[in-house]
């Protein structure tokens, strides 16, 4: 691929912190993530013509907090994963010569929540008439709801749903910045404060504060800045629907926003599971990343409780799955998506806390809202 | 400040046939006279064949448990229910709704998928609600 078409993630940082930060508001959050990975580009705001993120505070908020005077702007907001849908947009509008280099920015005071919006939905809205009133709280009682399907249907049981959580703790456990490291048993699992049956406490992501930031460009555009650290290249991505209640899903046991996005995103980077070093699968609750091996092919239908039981996707194991500890172990703000593509970065870079050997490609699945989109990323260290 | 109260759905004008069919103690879905297909939520157009010819048809009051948590947290008005069951049942039409069982123990024992149920209708605000409660249980 030529290096003007050739798309790299050339900047890649977090903020300082991650965890409690009461002194950071959400548009603070996303300025410190941006503010890092311009640095770690080597940029300056007005290196930057382009930018995408949620509201709030939405691009515009966060080019006029910049002083850049954006001429690309992308507000797509489908929740988590909408940072992955933001990378594959900014790579579409960066070919086409919409724009030249695109900053995407996450922020996020999930557990403070400085300036955060609010929860209310209108009562004549969909979820308002048709799920509100059944005394959902959030997604711990409505993001849940599919697993028991999933596992009555698939045979998975509800030790290998506990495994998911004592897998990404081995990984936490090697990390210095995920806030839970202390290795977990199956038994530790079962004996965290029961949340949601089958869910108890630790098989739910975490809730914190923090933020991160990426810079997008092309090849031929880092090559002429003469950047230095390992290029992180796009070699594939795709998107999708699914549904935007959780009970209204075609299918409880399958994403669609999984399955028709990997499906894309590895034809597009021509690609195979066997060409995937290191995996990312958002993991909200500890029945997501079961889905993502599953609706991406990674294994056969009902395999997945046992391929992660018998230690498959942990330290040593020949598919590495959430190596930063994840959305239950390492943080989760809320919109965990960006967090997902950070780690993958590292890997592929080979600076991350727990380093897998040999990275040549990641994949990064994301979830938006509860089964409501999904995208997903390939990412290498060589062009396609 | 008292506290919170149930959430109350307020109907809008494409749903308010739904609504309406609970007030009347009967379970009201969409069907497609195009292709034949049943309809929820209540939408203007079929999704499968994009024909608008939507008529309003009364289910049969009966579903099967399709999947289910048990909340251990109290959402907004549920302080005393708690655990109470939050279900995704299916109607024979197949299409699903959520909702929560009543006059059943909220403990996984007597909760196997697939348990055939019967609708019951909780008056909330100005609506009922449908609620679904074992087929066998007293009515």
């Amino acid at each position: 691929m030529s290096a003007k078409d050739d798309i790299v993630i050339i900047g890649a940082a977090e903020t300082d912190q991650l965890g409690k930060l009461p002194h950071l508001s959400t548009l603070s959050l996303h300025l410190e993530g941006a503010r890092n990975a311009l640095a770690d580009a080597g940029m300056t705001p007005a290196d930057i013509d382009g930018i995408a993120t949620v509201q709030s505070p939405g691009p515009v908020g966060i080019a006029h907090a910049l002083g850049i005077e954006a001429t690309w702007l992308d507000g797509t907001g489908v929740g988590g994963t909408s940072f992955l849908f933001h990378v594959r947009h900014a790579a579409g509008a960066i070919r086409a010569g919409l724009a030249e280099t695109v900053l995407i920015t996450h922020g996020e005071s999930g557990r403070s929540r400085v300036d955060a919006p609010g929860w209310g939905r209108s009562p004549q809205s969909l979820n308002g008439q048709f799920e509100a009133p059944f005394g959902v709280f959030g997604p711990p009682t409505a993001f849940t709801l599919t697993a028991l399907r999933f596992m009555h249907e698939t045979g998975t049981t509800l030790e290998q749903l506990a495994e998911v959580a004592v897998a990404q703790r081995r990984w936490a456990n090697k990390n210095p910045r995920a806030l839970m490291q202390d290795l977990v048993t199956v038994d530790d699992v079962f004996a965290s404060k029961m949340i949601a049956w089958p869910f108890t406490l630790l098989m739910c992501c975490l809730v914190t504060d923090g933020g991160g930031a990426l810079v997008v460009t092309t090849r031929e555009k880092a090559e002429a800045r003469g950047y230095d650290k390992p290029l992180v290249h796009l070699l594939g991505a795709g998107e999708a629907a699914d549904s935007p209640m959780v009970s209204q899903m075609p299918d409880l046991t399958s994403f669609g926003g999984f399955k028709r996005s990997s499906a894309a995103a590895f034809a597009e980077a021509g690609i195979t599971h066997s060409d995937v070093d290191h995996l990312m699968i958002y993991d909200a609750f500890a029945h997501v990343p079961l889905y993502g091996l599953e609706d991406a092919g990674f294994v056969g239908r009902g395999e997945a409780g046992a391929f992660v039981a018998e230690g498959h996707t942990s330290p040593g194991g020949r598919l590495p799955l959430n190596t930063n500890g994840g959305g239950m172990s390492y943080t989760h703000t809320g919109m965990y998506g960006m967090f997902a593509i950070q780690e993958a970065v590292r890997q592929v870079r080979g600076e991350a806390a727990a380093q897998v050997e040999g990275v040549e490609r990641s994949v990064v699945m994301g979830n938006g809202g509860m089964f409501m989109a999904g995208a997903t990323l390939v990412l290498g260290k060589s062009p396609r | 400040m008292p506290p919170p109260t149930k959430p109350a759905p307020v109907p809008t004008p494409e749903t308010l046939p739904f609504w309406e069919g609970c007030a009347a103690g009967e379970l009201r879905i969409q069907r497609c006279t195009s292709c034949g297909k049943h309809v929820f939520y209540p939408r203007p157009a079929c999704p499968h064949c994009y024909s608008t010819d939507l008529e309003w048809v009364v289910s049969d009051g009966t579903a099967t448990l399709h999947s289910y948590v048990i909340s251990h947290r109290a959402g907004p008005g549920f302080a005393e229910e708690v655990p109470y069951v939050i279900a995704i049942v299916e109607l024979p039409e197949g299409v699903r709704m959520m909702t929560n069982l009543v006059e059943v123990e909220a403990d996984p024992e007597k909760l196997p998928l697939d348990m055939p149920l019967r609708v019951v209708f909780e008056p909330r605000g100005d609506v009922h609600l449908p609620l679904f409660a074992p087929a066998g249980s007293a009515a």
